[in-house]
């Protein structure tokens, strides 16, 4: 086999598993940025693959062909968003500790899709294999450049969708108004309640938007790698996004990095089972791998150790301002 | 004792009774918008658990696991620790004990079985050691490298049996040695075979330690200080870290207690899974919902037993999905910890700033991230 | 007396909380361009007012008047559309954001969806040099000056186009010098044509700058008066309620053998490096108060943990009574005599949660007589808690109630009571009024002079000079980690801390070492 064949085909199937990730973890990073721990990342991720699914099935049923996945993407954000807003309104509203809202939200979402699933499918544990999914586009010109033209433009609308995202998240945190301002919420609330900036507004926006991306990226899932949803579809791909949060300190630019980097060591347990030697490795290292980083990261033993934003995790009471 | 009353006052039971009655109208209506009888569905659910002996049996031994962590959680928050790497302790615990359970040849049941438990309990105890450590030393939140922690146990443990015990061409590993084993054979047979062990026995002992060990030694005041404040402690002369350590590894005790059991009492055998089974997860909603009270956590894993066992009988006989049970749990848990809801409905006639509150949570309400 | 319409009224402002009347019937008039003092003791509601008038909470009762029409102030964006600006005792600033970032924040300006930065910093430097409020607007506030983050403080108001700026208790972070410049700055505002309302309890600085003071005591205005008309001793009385003197007995007596030894102390930064102590020495004889003077933060929460052994140092000796202490734990320190009262009672000191009795066993619950073989003797603590209740006047609803409950004062008393019945021959005591109301005060400055007359040694650490002249038998002074003189309380004057407080080392004196 060729080599830079294999680096290119591993490039790009590092991407297409990053391209989940990246939308969870952007979507960990808004909430953390507006001071809201979002540990139930996994839970809006499978609500957003099971939404898809769902959403893409009848809509292939329905005639609407190569727009079904769309509308499943669709579907994927309103899922997101609504499980989003109850952790939203338990954390913000409420005052609930945020953690065991996470905790919540992801047993729900577990619960609830599988429930949803078994009633649509006559007790069956998983949907129907979906005929309208996303296909590969290539880029015409891009996609001829050697190297680069198969390892990154000639993949799924959705990847492509990643690619934007990033820039975009670092512009929108750190150059606009808005970011500074949902910044300020998750470093210092009483700082912006007091120059008029609404802490819970903010962390409602904060919150949301981390639904909209979670949802994303469960959609990816299902409209990308898997074709339909289960309840091992998602299977700890929310996680892995809050560990290249951390991994990627907070930074959209880090996360990216972060994710590409655990995204790889996803699609290498595909790429190097080609090879006779791999039955040597044990598998279970490349899964714990993107864990023991993360931790090994927040010891310190791995470069500096790092601290998210201040006020990340508490509640915000303005009588204590 | 003053502490003993004080779990059943008014305050303390009225949110987590509201808190289930409202999870199980959640549930309700669940089940009446996927057109099921939530009434037939509730009662099949209570049929199942007191039906006969052997599901009364069955459904002490879907309690026990709950039991051990949801006193490994309770325990944590008491001493200001999120817990919530229970399901990883649980996990390692687990493998330990089938590790000890299967390749030791030859030993007497005596011998065999108390050491099989008590490696398997250290074990866990070690991995949440870790999380402790990393708190204590590093500063790293607990509650993100449990979660790190819960998942590379999984793996570990899924390495671990498949390399050292696994039983040829089956994803499990081999049975534990008949001397390790930690079954009741009379209380089964008694029971029409249900599956017992003796981990309901050593559950209940570890609620009275629990209770002893926080509130009527030393070691417990030195804990729970540093629970409700790291800073005081310190400046009074206590070994915060050390504390910290402690408090994580004996959380981690109790929750590898429980998977001890789980394989040593019931399985016989440790299955490799791609996912861990949710019982440090369940743990959680335990504890909160029994005020990380030992009488109370007792309580909350008898509702979470029987709910999680009688879930199959609303599968069976009103053909519910058991998924539903695990909504009615969500749900509580979320009453629970947005407590600030249920005391709304119970006093709509307070408008205005919120007293300063400690509620269920409590020692494990002020968890600083980062 | 005719008077403009005044910038502020406020009329008849009744604010409740859960127990407490944090403002009854308040009514206050500010007129545009005076500098207007509000002075009360803690707890007197004067926060709360203000807080009030910024819209972070709302009046249970009364209206408000800004500019002469009827103002409904819901929050703080509000209260900043009326030009009403406030500049917080505890900085409202984000750590890692710079100045301009802080001080643009929530009204910045724009080119497309971008922050304009160019014009941030432009406008930020504009201001600064209009008011003569020296700042970089490109720093971040975690590497700047306590000084300077109150500049930006103020800068964020006037940003904001504020006409009225409230201060609360804007001198108790700031040194000397500070001080001086801060009430320049003020002067410079009101001639601007500013209002000011400048919240304080230090008499001093309300005779310096203001032009009208109104006292509060206990949730009630009790006069308005022109600052020229009046002097310190009537306002005092005012706002306690009854004639206050100024002077304590302090009994003059030979103090005893040396207690304390503190050698040649160098302790480095947890972060930087750097060294937060330097070579640090001084003696405290039994029967003696040493007090420390300083601005917070040069070092004096290191030396107290260095001390204590919450630390580690890097080099020197901490001996008492001829033991030397530099290598024991925290715990061996307490039973070879070491006690403090923390600066924040309510996160050093006690357990809020824990009950009364539990918290007055916190130093010393691993007493055998509290129990033995591990066990806890609850019976025993009650009894200690009891007594201890009773013996230092403690004002609590019973020993078995969360501390949480009771008032600060009450909290204090606890932790003096706990810590002098261990009968130390050391007590640190840090800010140990800070917070309190005269009452309050009084017993807590009797009962350190009580343990000095028996003999302790009393290291006494706070920024209110006054407090220090008040009890000290000797004063030394600490800068940047180092201590920069040493007086006896006889010699002081606030010139000559002044000087030593930003910097200067006191003429003849050599080194650190006393």
């Amino acid at each position: 086999m060729d080599l830079i064949s294999d680096l290119a085909n591993l490039t790009n199937s590092t991407l297409v598993f990053a391209t989940a990730l990246i939308f969870g973890a952007m979507g960990g990073l808004f909430s953390e940025r507006s001071g809201v721990f979002n540990i139930g990342l996994e839970g809006m991720m499978t609500g957003g693959a099971f939404a898809a699914a769902i959403a893409t099935w009848y809509a292939e049923k329905a005639g609407y062909g190569g727009a079904s996945p769309w509308l499943g993407l669709l579907a994927g954000i309103v899922c997101g968003v609504l499980f989003s807003l109850l952790l939203a309104l338990a954390s913000v509203t409420l005052k609930a500790n945020q953690a065991i809202v996470g905790v919540v939200i992801n047993i729900l979402a577990a619960a609830i899709t599988l429930y949803l699933v078994k009633i649509i499918f006559n007790g069956a544990g998983d949907t129907d294999i979906l005929n309208e999914v996303f296909s590969k586009w290539a880029i015409p010109g891009l996609s001829d450049i050697p190297f680069f033209g198969k390892a990154l433009f000639n993949t799924y609308p959705t990847t492509y969708m990643a690619y934007i995202l990033v820039p975009l998240c670092s512009y929108i945190l750190f150059k606009t108004p808005f970011g500074l301002r949902l910044r300020s919420v998750g470093e210092h609330p009483g700082a912006s309640d007091t120059v008029g900036i609404s802490v819970t507004k903010y962390r409602y926006i904060g919150v949301i938007i981390s639904g909209v991306l979670a949802g994303i990226g469960g959609a990816a899932i299902t409209l990308t790698t898997t074709g339909n949803f289960s309840h091992s579809t998602v299977s700890g791909q929310g996680f892995i996004a809050l560990a290249a949060m951390i991994f990627g300190r907070w930074s959209p630019w880090g996360v990216f990095g972060a994710t590409f980097f655990f995204g790889m060591a996803q699609a290498l347990r595909n790429f190097i089972k080609l090879y006779d030697w791999s039955a040597h490795i044990p598998m279970e290292f490349l899964y714990m791998l993107p864990y023991l980083l993360t931790l090994l990261v927040l010891a310190g033993a791995v470069g500096k150790g790092v601290k998210g934003p201040a006020a990340a995790g508490e509640p915000y009471d303005p009588s204590k301002r | 004792m003053t502490k003993w009353s004080q779990i059943f006052i008014k305050s303390n039971l009225l949110v987590p009774l509201v808190a289930i009655v409202l999870g199980l109208l959640c549930g309700a209506l669940v089940m009446w918008l996927g057109g099921y009888n939530s009434w037939s569905a509730y009662s099949a659910l209570f049929h199942k658990v007191f039906g006969s002996s052997y599901d009364i049996g069955e459904t002490i031994r879907t309690i026990t696991p709950l039991l051990f962590t949801g006193l490994s959680v309770g325990f944590a928050f008491r001493a200001g620790l999120f817990n919530i790497g229970a399901e990883g302790q649980f996990m390692i615990g687990m493998t330990a004990a089938t590790i000890v359970g299967v390749k030791l040849h030859g030993l007497p049941a005596i011998v065999h079985a108390p050491l099989a438990l008590v490696v398997g309990a250290l074990a866990g105890g070690l991995w949440g050691a870790i999380a402790g450590f990393l708190k204590s030393n590093r500063g790293v939140n607990e509650v993100i490298s449990c979660i790190m922690l819960n998942w590379i146990a999984l793996y570990l443990s899924n390495y671990l049996i498949s390399s050292l015990v696994l039983e040829k061409g089956q994803q499990r590993s081999e049975m534990i040695q008949e001397s390790a084993s930690l079954s009741i054979g009379w209380l089964s047979k008694a029971l029409d075979n249900a599956r017992m062990d003796w981990g309901i026995f050593i559950g209940m002992i570890c609620v009275a330690l629990f209770y002893i060990l926080l509130w009527r030694t030393k070691q417990g005041y030195e804990l729970r200080a540093v629970g409700h404040n790291a800073d005081a402690a310190r400046v009074s002369g206590i070994n915060v870290k050390g504390s910290m350590l402690k408090s994580m590894m004996i959380s981690g005790i109790f929750a590898g207690l429980g998977g001890v059991f789980e394989v040593l009492g019931v399985f016989h055998y440790q299955v490799v899974t791609a996912a861990s089974p949710g019982y440090g997860f369940d743990g959680i909603a335990v504890a909160l919902l029994g005020g990380n009270h030992p009488i109370g956590i007792l309580l909350g894993s008898v509702l979470f037993g029987a709910l999680t066992y009688g879930s199959a009988g609303m599968n069976f006989t009103a053909n519910v999905p058991t998924e539903i049970v695990r909504i009615v749990i969500g749900c509580i848990i979320f009453f629970v910890a947005s407590h600030g809801l249920i005391q709304m409905f119970l006093k709509p006639r307070k408008p205005g700033r919120k007293p300063k509150k400690k509620g269920a949570v409590d020692g494990g309400s002020d968890l600083g991230l980062g | 007396m005719e008077q403009a319409v005044p910038v502020v009224e406020l009329r008849g402002i009744t604010k409740r909380f859960p127990g407490i009347v944090a403002n009854d019937n308040i009514s206050l008039q500010l007129r545009k361009g005076e500098i207007h003092a509000l002075l009360g003791e803690n707890g007197a509601g004067k926060s709360t007012l203000m807080s009030i008038l910024f819209g972070l909470y709302q009046p249970d009762e009364g209206e408000i008047y800004v500019n002469g029409s009827r103002e409904i102030i819901d929050g703080p964006g509000k209260a900043i559309k009326l030009g009403i600006g406030m500049v917080h005792q505890h900085f409202k600033l984000v750590q890692n954001f710079t100045v301009a970032e802080n001080i643009v924040l929530g009204i910045e300006p724009r080119r497309g969806f971008s922050i304009n930065y160019r014009q941030a910093h432009r406008k930020v430097s504009e201001l600064s040099e209009q008011y003569g409020l020296k700042v970089d607007p490109k720093v971040q506030i975690q590497d700047i000056t306590v000084g300077m983050q109150q500049r930006v403080e103020i800068l964020k108001t006037l940003y904001r186009g504020a006409e009225i700026l409230i201060f609360d208790e804007p001198t108790a972070v700031l040194t000397v010098q500070e001080i001086h410049e801060l009430m320049q700055i003020l002067r410079n505002l009101a001639a601007e044509g500013k209002s000011i309302i400048l919240i304080t309890h230090k008499l001093k600085e309300i005779m310096e700058v203001s032009d009208r003071v109104t006292v509060i005591r206990r949730g009630r205005v009790i006069d308005t008066l022109t600052t020229s008309e009046t002097n310190e001793s009537e306002l005092a009385e005012k706002m306690v309620g009854r004639r206050v003197s100024f002077q304590l007995d302090k009994e003059k007596r030979e103090p005893g053998p040396t207690l304390l030894q503190v050698n040649h102390l160098t302790l480095r930064g947890s972060d930087k490096g750097r060294n937060v102590l330097t070579d640090v020495s001084f003696e405290i004889r039994a029967g003696e108060i040493y007090g420390l003077a300083g601005v917070d933060g040069n070092g004096q929460h290191e030396l107290v943990d260095a001390i204590t052994g919450l630390r580690p140092i890097e080099s020197g000796s901490v001996v008492l009574g001829g033991v030397d202490l530099t290598r024991k734990s925290v715990r061996d320190r307490m039973s070879a005599g070491v006690a403090q009262i923390p600066e924040d009672r309510q996160k050093q000191g006690l357990v809020l949660d824990f009950k009364v009795s539990e918290n007055m066993v916190l130093t010393t619950y691993k007493d055998s007589r509290f129990g033995r073989g591990g066990f806890i003797d609850e019976k025993a603590i009650n009894e200690h808690a009891s007594k201890l209740v009773g013996e230092f006047d403690v004002r609590t609803a019973g020993i078995h109630v969360p501390m949480r409950s009771l008032s600060g004062g009450n909290q204090q008393k606890a932790i003096i009571a706990r810590e002098l019945t261990r009968d130390p021959q050391l007590l640190i005591a840090v800010q140990p009024t800070r917070g309190l109301d005269i009452g309050a005060i009084e017993f807590v400055h009797e009962r350190l002079l009580q343990a000095k007359n028996e003999g302790k040694a009393i290291l006494l650490i706070s920024y209110e000079l006054d407090e220090l002249y008040k009890m000290s038998d000797r004063i030394a002074v600490i800068f940047d980690g180092q201590i920069m003189g040493e007086l006896d309380s006889e010699e002081v004057d606030d010139e000559k801390l002044g000087l030593m407080m930003s910097g200067n080392r006191l003429k003849g004196e050599g080194g650190g070492a006393a």
